[in-house]
């Protein structure tokens, strides 16, 4: 059913459609409307067999999910910025105890100085924690993963957290038409959550216990080996949403124009204006493709490389930053296409929701391809820092 | 040995055990274990080892009480309720200190029944003092010096913590009185919501006794009245388990090293008169005092 909504609620109407068991939360900016509006649906009884909790924080939010998700529940939360922060001790702990939590994250910026405004600084920080992370482009993809994130997330051969994370108020906030699924497309695309091991005094089970150095790692070999499962599931479970939507929203990469040999790198919402910029760039005569990352953990080394290996300079366009070092994404790609030639120029914009306009990146992309922008910040102004 | 013990390491008198087999014991078995990380899960749940025969989780040091609300509600969602109740065992810092969720619980009246084993400090890591740890111990990070006998702070006192947030059954008890831990969780079974009870623990490596003397020292905690055992439900008190004759706080403090520097140092003759005060304090507070007629 074709509806105009907000990010919130096409969020909020897909994990509704997925039946979950306990959903607790903790209101932040730009998140909360996800939640109230699960709030509204449970108020209303429109959630059954569902548990809906208002935590005293995301610490106990996501701690709750954790004795949920251990019991054998379907779970979901939604949170970002401090909140996602807060949680983290609980996140990691949870991808250890392969428990399979939902989670939707609107991308938010990380204080201090304290900012409710866009940047992906948020699920980066958790970029070890054992979690899948995918990066949607508007909110029917964000409506659209939220029942795929559970399928990848609860299959056997994974069991881990999945986080679906949406550009904050560019997506959450905005009014989009969306087709809305039918309860009965999602009933037949996603099996009910059965896991093979959870608590129950039928069959006593310990979770959690402690490891010493003879087995911890084993635990998370396991671990990284649920991940490279994963990275096929995913493909798969992408092919089959396309089957039962009729949507295809690619693989863990889109890839526009991919026998380009200049290529600009980028994640999220900024993708649907970057598929605007590199139409014009090309009618300028520049040779340009685009890839949109999708899925960030686990990352897509071998499609990368098979797509980029022969490109000869790739602009990475990151919204976050690993101070000390460079752009997150940048890391990742120089790392995944280490011994291969092309020059790789980061640039590092659109930080705490600075504005990103079509003209701005443009320009950028332009100039780097001439050879006249080189990696680093872009569109910071000059000022004189205060050094006490 | 049917729910818990398989080859558990603890310590030999240690407290926590028996305290342990009491509480699952008085549910039969019944019950899902939420544990916080601590003296507990160290002693029970090595990977390969662990020594449950009840469902277990151990998640994190500061969360047990939020994961035993999720398993509540996920009982409540998935209609399984009937499988047994939801139990809580932490540690003194686990629920004093850094246990933050144990507000949530309670805001929320979530049916869980958080048991609290008190040993009084950071046993599992050596001795370092909790929010639980009494005044005038010494411990590892409150050490008896030359300027500072001890710790200086106040017990904190979790029970009126409990009955603020208006929990139905707040109750204590000691590792010492089985059958008394017995009653209590099997009332506490049969009460709905966010239930609190605290049980003394002698730690004989803590508190610096033999294994033999637990039971010694642990009643005479309460015969001093340094550890009033009270029950209360729905803020009112209905019972305490009343002392015959009073002894004097000195015979409890003798006995333990984490107390020896009261008597070897002279100033500690002020600690040990403050320490008194308080057990008079506890006497007349809940009425410990077997009147003589």
């Amino acid at each position: 059913m074709m509806k105009v909504v907000r990010g919130f609620y096409s969020v909020a109407h897909a994990v509704k459609l997925c039946k979950p068991n306990v959903i607790c939360a903790y209101p932040i900016t730009p998140q909360t409307e996800i939640v109230e509006n699960l709030a509204e649906m449970y108020a209303n009884g429109e959630l059954e067999n569902c548990r809906y909790i208002t935590a005293e924080s995301e610490f106990a939010a996501a701690s709750i999910l954790v004795g949920a998700s251990a019991t054998g529940a379907r779970t979901f939360t939604a949170t970002c910025s401090q909140g996602l922060i807060l949680m983290s001790e609980v996140l990691f702990n949870a991808a250890g105890m392969r428990l399979p939590i939902v989670i939707a994250n609107p991308n938010r910026a990380i204080s201090a100085p304290l900012s409710i405004w866009n940047d992906l600084q948020d699920s980066m920080a958790l970029r070890d924690a054992g979690i899948i992370q995918l990066y949607v482009e508007n909110n029917q993809e964000a409506h659209d993963a939220i029942p795929q994130a559970y399928k990848i997330a609860e299959d056997q051969r994974v069991l881990l957290p999945f986080m679906v994370c949406m550009d904050g108020f560019k997506l959450t906030h905005a009014y989009e038409p969306i087709d809305l699924l039918d309860q009965s497309v999602v009933d037949n695309f996603l099996p009910p959550f059965k896991p093979k091991a959870y608590m129950t005094t039928k069959k006593p089970l310990a979770f959690g216990c402690y490891a010493p150095p003879h087995v911890y790692m084993e635990f998370r070999v396991a671990m990284q080996n649920a991940m490279d499962r994963a990275k096929d599931l995913m493909e798969k479970v992408f092919r089959e949403w396309t089957e039962v939507s009729g949507r295809n929203w690619g693989g863990h990469l889109e890839v526009i124009y991919p026998d380009s040999k200049l290529f600009v790198v980028a994640m999220g919402s900024i993708v649907g204006l970057l598929r605007k910029v590199v139409e014009d760039l090309r009618r300028e005569g520049i040779n340009l493709g685009l890839v949109k990352l999708r899925t960030f953990r686990p990352f897509p080394v071998e499609e990368l490389r098979s797509y980029l290996g022969d490109a000869e300079k790739i602009i990475v366009l990151d919204r976050s930053i690993s101070l000390g070092y460079e752009g997150n994404l940048s890391i990742e790609l120089k790392s995944a296409l280490y011994g291969f030639s092309a020059e790789i120029i980061s640039m590092i914009l659109g930080l705490g929701g600075r504005d990103l306009s079509k003209e701005f990146l443009e320009n950028l992309i332009r100039n780097a391809i001439a050879g006249k922008e080189a990696s680093g910040f872009k569109g910071a102004k000059d000022f004189e820092e205060v050094i006490p | 040995m049917k729910f818990f013990g398989r080859g558990h390491g603890a310590c030999p008198g240690c407290g926590l055990t028996t305290a342990v087999r009491n509480v699952l014991n008085a549910l039969d078995g019944r019950c899902f274990v939420a544990n916080s990380t601590g003296c507990l899960e160290i002693i029970s749940s090595q990977y390969g080892k662990n020594a449950w025969g009840v469902p277990y989780i151990h998640s994190l040091f500061d969360n047990t009480a939020a994961v035993a609300c999720g398993i509540s509600e996920a009982l409540k969602a998935l209609k399984r309720e009937e499988e047994g109740k939801v139990v809580v065992l932490a540690g003194d810092g686990a629920t004093a200190d850094i246990g933050l969720t144990l507000h949530g619980m309670f805001d929320r009246n979530h049916d869980v029944i958080y048991i609290c084993l008190d040993n009084e400090a950071y046993q599992n890591t050596g001795h370092q003092q909790s929010g639980l740890t009494p005044f005038g111990e010494s411990t590892t990070t409150t050490p008896a010096g030359k300027l500072i006998l001890g710790k200086m702070g106040r017990k904190k006192d979790m029970v009126a913590i409990a009955i603020a947030h208006g929990s139905p059954y707040v109750a204590t008890s000691s590792a010492v009185l089985p059958a008394d831990i017995r009653r209590k969780v099997k009332k506490a079974a049969g009460i709905e919501g966010a239930k609190y009870i605290q049980i003394h623990c002698p730690c004989v490596t803590g508190w610096g006794i033999d294994g033999k003397d637990v039971v010694k020292v642990g009643n005479l905690a309460i015969e001093t009245a340094l550890y009033p055992i009270v029950e209360f439900e729905n803020g009112k008190l209905i019972s305490v388990r009343k002392i015959k004759d009073r002894k004097p706080v000195e015979e409890y403090l003798k006995p333990q090293r984490r107390f020896r520097h009261l008597f070897t140092d002279p100033r500690g003759k002020e600690v040990i008169a403050e320490i008194q005060r308080i057990a008079d304090r506890n006497a007349e507070k809940y009425g410990l005092d077997l009147k003589k007629e």
